[in-house]
């Protein structure tokens, strides 16, 4: 058990480094400072204050060696691009955001608070939704009600996210007025109404995946023998699908809820910068428009970081709760 | 680059042709294809019209017309249309008599039949041309992801060993990086562009692909006839294509439906975070999305591609999911 633990973590230490040199190739091989300084000073900018500005953000280092300093200053040949890119990530040091000058660190703390007043009560309230209609979409499997089911999954997962949210505005906000269109006040008093709608039409995004999901899952769990044995014994159909079913398929769907996790942080981009929440997925879409790179990187990499993590994280639960899943 | 794109037009219609006609020898492929007619008839037709749009926006020649649009290339639908003088100022309601905004006469009186867009364009025109950039996405992407994916993915299932490991960690990689903040940091890297999004769209669905056919192949290699062609000393280059990459085939098509409407929906995404392909539906969402807070309301540009978008990806999704029946009627396990 250690040793698969050990070996678990390592693979996903590895896993962090990838990501951290994928995102080194990216931001400073596929793209460089030169290019980013340019797009931050603009074009017409004075010399001076290109070079100042690259300097300010650390810009201007050279790229993998440093041998400015001589042969005999070992310390320094570390003072290049590539290792104060490792060094950043890996103490989470982000520094300062190319666009603003503001750091990094004091963003996202303001951002993850709206972020999850939204994706919490939206993960919640989807996993209860979810489960319960799957499982009465398997209970009822093969009748009227599971077809409807499956056709509002299909339907819904064919419009795209984009028009639930604009057609969503449109006809709550605007036309029926029982919530503001967008905003956002962080008192607790208020913000149910800021909240109530991008909620709603988060749930009905999310639906059709989950819901299709869940049901196969429990139409393969309701095929087992376990509950003809439950049902010989004398056990209601709703035990039978409440304690038997629920419990047993619960392991394959914590293995999607647990993926979906990561998401609760890096929010739920277009919701967010629609609704006008300040939070994370606000900020990345304010990054990505004003070409803040720095911003991106770290969004980048603490989405993979808290996915990385909950992948750890359900591995391990599944070699505590399965010793079968160690030989493999 | 118009002979380009025709070009390819003429190689996807010969290609198609090759494939459907080695597909007709295999029994499985023919009675799969019948049953999956019987059962989604209607969504097939749909998007046969759809391809057929396409093709007609995609070949194109010099000639004709009058003025700028004598020197440039022009495909069928532009000639059909002629957007140069089908047009009005700018917006006029579904077959009105009149600008929508000061009530002049129009020139084309009644002829749109969804009105025009704030340029004066003629929506049904721009909503065609959609059908297009729909389809370049999902083809140019699978065209790049699907011969690379196969390629490690089979290698690696079937040779093992370090090849596998290494394939498994960049899977491990991409697929660490929740896919859209990928997109968007690939195409702020790369630049804004048809080429650029599709190279994008291509690196977060090349994981699916290639870890199916890892997978698949990993069970495939321990099968009979695979031993069997082993021991008569069949070099693995042949064990791969002959008895490996078919077997592959029905799911790769399945999952390449199932990708194609998914990369087609993240498009209209990009398009409203600005980084999306010109001529989509999903800019001309993302362009109509205030003319909703108009009063009067301005419906017609939304809706038109709106509509198409979901006619579009409801019919691949249904089909995808009988083709999954009809393939794997015991377990209609999610390939997702």
């Amino acid at each position: 058990m250690v040793v698969y633990l050990v070996r678990r973590l390592a693979y996903g230490v590895l896993t962090v480094f990838g990501v951290m040199l994928l995102l080194f190739v990216l931001f400073f091989g596929v793209t460089n400072p030169d290019d980013i300084a340019r797009k931050a000073v603009g074009e017409r900018a004075m010399p001076e204050v290109y070079v100042q500005w690259k300097k300010n953000h650390g810009y201007d280092r050279p790229m993998f060696l440093n041998t400015e300093h001589g042969v005999f200053d070992g310390r320094r040949y570390s003072d290049t691009l590539l290792f104060e890119h490792f060094r950043r990530l890996l103490s989470f040091d982000f520094g300062r955001s190319d666009n603003g000058d503001e750091p990094i660190a004091r963003r996202l703390r303001e951002g993850a608070g709206p972020s999850l007043s939204l994706t919490l009560p939206l993960f919640v309230l989807g996993l209860v939704l979810g489960i319960g209609i799957a499982l009465l979409a398997a209970f009822f499997r093969e009748t009227y009600i599971d077809r409807a089911v499956l056709l509002v999954c299909v339907v819904t997962m064919s419009v795209a996210g984009l028009l639930f949210i604009i057609g969503g505005q449109f006809l709550v906000g605007l036309l029926l007025k029982w919530f503001p269109v967008s905003g956002f006040d962080p008192n607790a008093t208020v913000i149910a109404r800021f909240l109530a709608l991008p909620v709603l039409i988060g749930l009905v995004m999310g639906f059709g995946p989950d819901v299709r999901l869940y049901r196969t899952v429990f139409l393969e769990e309701m095929n087992r023998d376990y509950v003809r044995t439950a049902r010989a014994k004398g056990a209601g159909d709703a035990r039978v699908m409440l304690a038997h079913v629920l419990r047993n398929a619960l392991i394959p769907i914590l293995t999607n809820v647990v993926m979906a996790i990561p998401f609760l942080f890096t929010g739920a981009l277009l919701l967010e910068s629609f609704f006008g929440i300040p939070g994370l997925g606000s900020l990345t879409v304010d990054a990505l428009n004003g070409n803040d790179f720095a911003m991106l990187r770290t969004m980048v990499y603490l989405g993979a970081l808290a996915f990385i993590a909950g992948q750890i994280l359900t591995d391990v639960s599944y070699a505590l709760a399965d010793p079968r899943v160690r030989l493999s | 680059m118009h002979w380009l794109s025709n070009i390819t037009v003429v190689l996807l219609v010969l290609g198609s042709v090759w494939v459907a006609r080695s597909a007709a020898r295999s029994r499985f492929w023919r009675e799969s294809a019948i049953e999956l007619w019987r059962r989604r008839r209607l969504a097939i037709l749909v998007v046969g019209v759809f391809v057929l749009i396409a093709l007609l926006d995609a070949i194109s020649w010099i000639g004709g017309g009058e003025g700028v649009a004598a020197y440039q290339p022009r495909t069928i639908v532009d000639r059909i249309f002629q957007p140069d003088t089908f047009r009005e100022a700018s917006y006029s309601a579904p077959l009105a008599k009149v600008a929508f905004y000061g009530g002049q006469p129009l020139d084309h009186p009644g002829a749109h039949l969804l009105g025009t867009d704030i340029l004066g364009r003629d929506v049904v025109y721009r909503a065609l041309k959609g059908v297009r950039v729909a389809l370049l996405i999902g083809v140019f992407t699978s065209l790049i992801v699907i011969p690379l994916a196969l390629l490690f993915g089979v290698t690696a299932g079937y040779f093992g060993r370090r090849l596998d490991d290494g394939v498994f960690f960049v899977m491990t990689l991409l697929a660490s990086v929740p896919s859209l903040l990928l997109l968007i940091a690939l195409i702020t890297v790369l630049g804004k562009g048809t080429l650029q999004v599709c190279f994008a769209l291509g690196v977060t669905s090349w994981v699916g692909f290639c870890r199916l056919a890892r997978g698949e192949t990993l069970k495939l290699r321990e099968a009979d006839y695979v031993s069997a062609a082993r021991a008569l000393g069949v070099s693995d280059f042949r064990i791969m294509m002959r008895h490996i990459l078919p077997n592959l085939a029905h799911l790769v098509i399945i999952t390449f439906a199932l990708t194609f409407t998914g990369l087609v929906l993240t498009e209209t995404i990009l398009s409203y975070l600005g980084i999306g392909i010109d001529g989509s539906w999903g800019q001309m969402i993302d362009q109509a999305r205030n003319e909703l807070s108009r009063t009067p309301v301005i419906w017609w540009n939304i809706t038109a591609a709106a509509v198409l978008l979901f006619v579009l990806v409801l019919a691949v999704n249904t089909i995808a999911d009988a083709m999954r029946d009809i393939a794997d009627p015991r377990t209609r396990r999610e390939t997702q």
